[in-house]
């Protein structure tokens, strides 16, 4: 108990200034921010449109899921000691690159699979009904892929929010900091109430993006409950999630 | 401008690996040794619990929604928070840690498997005058198998790659190298542990694989047709 009550501390005397919880917390948050977006903009692009045209999809897919097998920590110092990389904004770029390859291959991949999975008959009926190629790419399969591409997008978020604790390994300052300098200095409390703050964190953004995923379901596939939960996180093959850190 | 130390050496030096193969070695079978155990006491672990919350349906919202929460826990904040319980820099620690991990994903797949045994071939076995521990042995779990293996896949290799931060409590396995690499500046110990990292997953990726087609003929038999 005694203990418990030192981490308590600990949290309520650490909030401010420039190595603060607070900065801290936006630090990681904008960080995991910034590469969510990159790895969206360039993961569902390339996942609707693989998945549309049907070619390559199944190379990519592979490839970027063998890129998972990689060790963020590996990949994260490797890019920290290239000279052209290094430190630059503080450990800022290794790890939005390393980050950004975690990212990528769940967002890749349940794009193109929700697009694939898109019934043949509905994708038949909208050219029947004179849609364009890019119609049905646009109103129809990615609107049908939407749940999936949120589960993608919920698992890649929330693995990068917890990846982004190692960038403080390369000097960025954020709460993996605290746990960081914690174990340096073998200050156990301090370490302690950096784990549990990278926890609170982590759970936070999952649940916000849980909030999101149910928000952007189309109301139609929202309706058909069943199909919305059996295709959740961790639902199949695809969203299962190999973690990183 | 402070000059970084820019690292001149090539991304593998062989001498290197050469005059380290002993260190490089222990560090990969401590590698093995850290996934085995926690692959091993997840998987005792959670067949039963499993096995209970499919059959006790009161169970499963409990154990779904921990083991979901839980699971979202970044591993450096697991690793550090268990400390003050099972030992500071201890193989404990690092061995819970792990093992929760792999827990939460053979749970899942346990039961996801146990789920999808349609309820016409119980209907059929219990016609043919199975009891419920034969009807449980020889009809539900060997129908759940492919996706228990599934499970024990993904848990392996997600493991692999979480034992690499372990190095920082202590332990590591070849986390340990890259750690050391990082350290001096120096490629070839971060290229040795990302190498023989992923060839580690995917070399027990494998092995399962292998076992699972030993093991189930007529799992291969179905996808075949």
């Amino acid at each position: 108990m005694h203990f418990l009550s030192q981490v308590g501390h600990w949290l309520s005397a650490n909030w401010g200034g420039p190595d603060g919880i607070w900065v801290r917390s936006v630090n990681q948050l904008e960080l995991s921010a910034v590469v969510i977006v990159a790895a969206v903009v360039v993961g569902v692009g390339l996942g609707l449109v693989l998945g549309h045209s049907g070619r390559g999809g199944f190379v990519a897919v592979n490839a970027a899921n063998a890129a998972r097998a990689v060790p963020s920590l590996a990949l994260l110092t490797l890019l920290a000691i290239q000279p052209a990389i290094a430190l630059k904004g503080h450990g800022f770029l290794a790890s939005f690159l390393a980050l950004f390859a975690l990212a990528v291959p769940p967002i890749l991949t349940n794009a193109y699979v929700g697009v694939r999975d898109v019934d043949a008959d509905v994708r038949s009926a909208a050219r029947a009904v004179g849609m364009t190629a890019s119609q049905v790419l646009r109103r129809v399969e990615a609107p049908l892929a939407l749940p999936l591409v949120m589960a993608g997008v919920r698992t890649a978020a929330v693995e990068v929010v917890a990846t982004s604790t190692l960038a403080a390994y390369v000097s960025f300052n954020d709460l993996g900091s605290i746990i960081f300098a914690g174990l340096n200095t073998q200050n156990h409390v301090q370490t302690f109430a950096g784990g549990l703050l990278v926890a609170v964190l982590a759970l936070a953004t999952d649940l916000v993006l849980a909030a999101a995923q149910r928000a952007l379901t189309p109301a139609g596939l929202r309706r058909s409950g069943k199909v919305a939960r059996t295709r959740g996180v961790g639902a199949d093959a695809t969203t299962v999630r190999a973690r990183a850190a | 401008m402070a000059a970084v130390t820019a690292p001149t050496d090539p991304l593998l030096r062989w001498d290197w690996v050469s005059s380290h193969a002993g260190s490089i070695v222990s560090a990969l079978a401590q590698h093995v040794e850290l996934t085995l155990i926690a692959v091993a006491a997840g998987f005792v672990i959670a067949l039963p619990l499993a096995v209970a919350a499919w059959k006790i349906r009161a169970l499963r919202p409990p154990l779904v929604t921990i083991s979901g929460l839980l699971y979202v826990i970044p591993s450096v904040a697991l690793f550090v928070l268990v400390q003050p319980i099972t030992g500071f820099f201890s193989i404990t620690t690092a061995e819970i840690a792990l093992t929760s991990y792999t827990l939460l994903i053979l749970v899942r797949n346990i039961l996801a498997g146990l789920d999808a045994v349609p309820d016409e071939v119980r209907e059929a076995a219990r016609g043919m005058g199975y009891g419920p521990v034969a009807e449980f042995v020889r009809v539900d779990l060997p129908l759940a198998l492919p996706s228990i293996f599934a499970g024990l896949r993904v848990a392996t290799v997600t493991t692999v790659g979480l034992v690499n931060v372990t190095a920082f409590i202590g332990q590591g396995g070849l986390g340990q190298l890259i750690i050391q690499g990082f350290n001096e500046n120096f490629h070839s110990p971060i290229v040795v542990g990302l190498v023989l990292s992923v060839l580690l997953a995917g070399v027990a990726d494998g092995l399962i694989v292998l076992t699972e087609r030993v093991a189930l003929p007529w799992a291969r038999l179905r996808r075949a047709t």
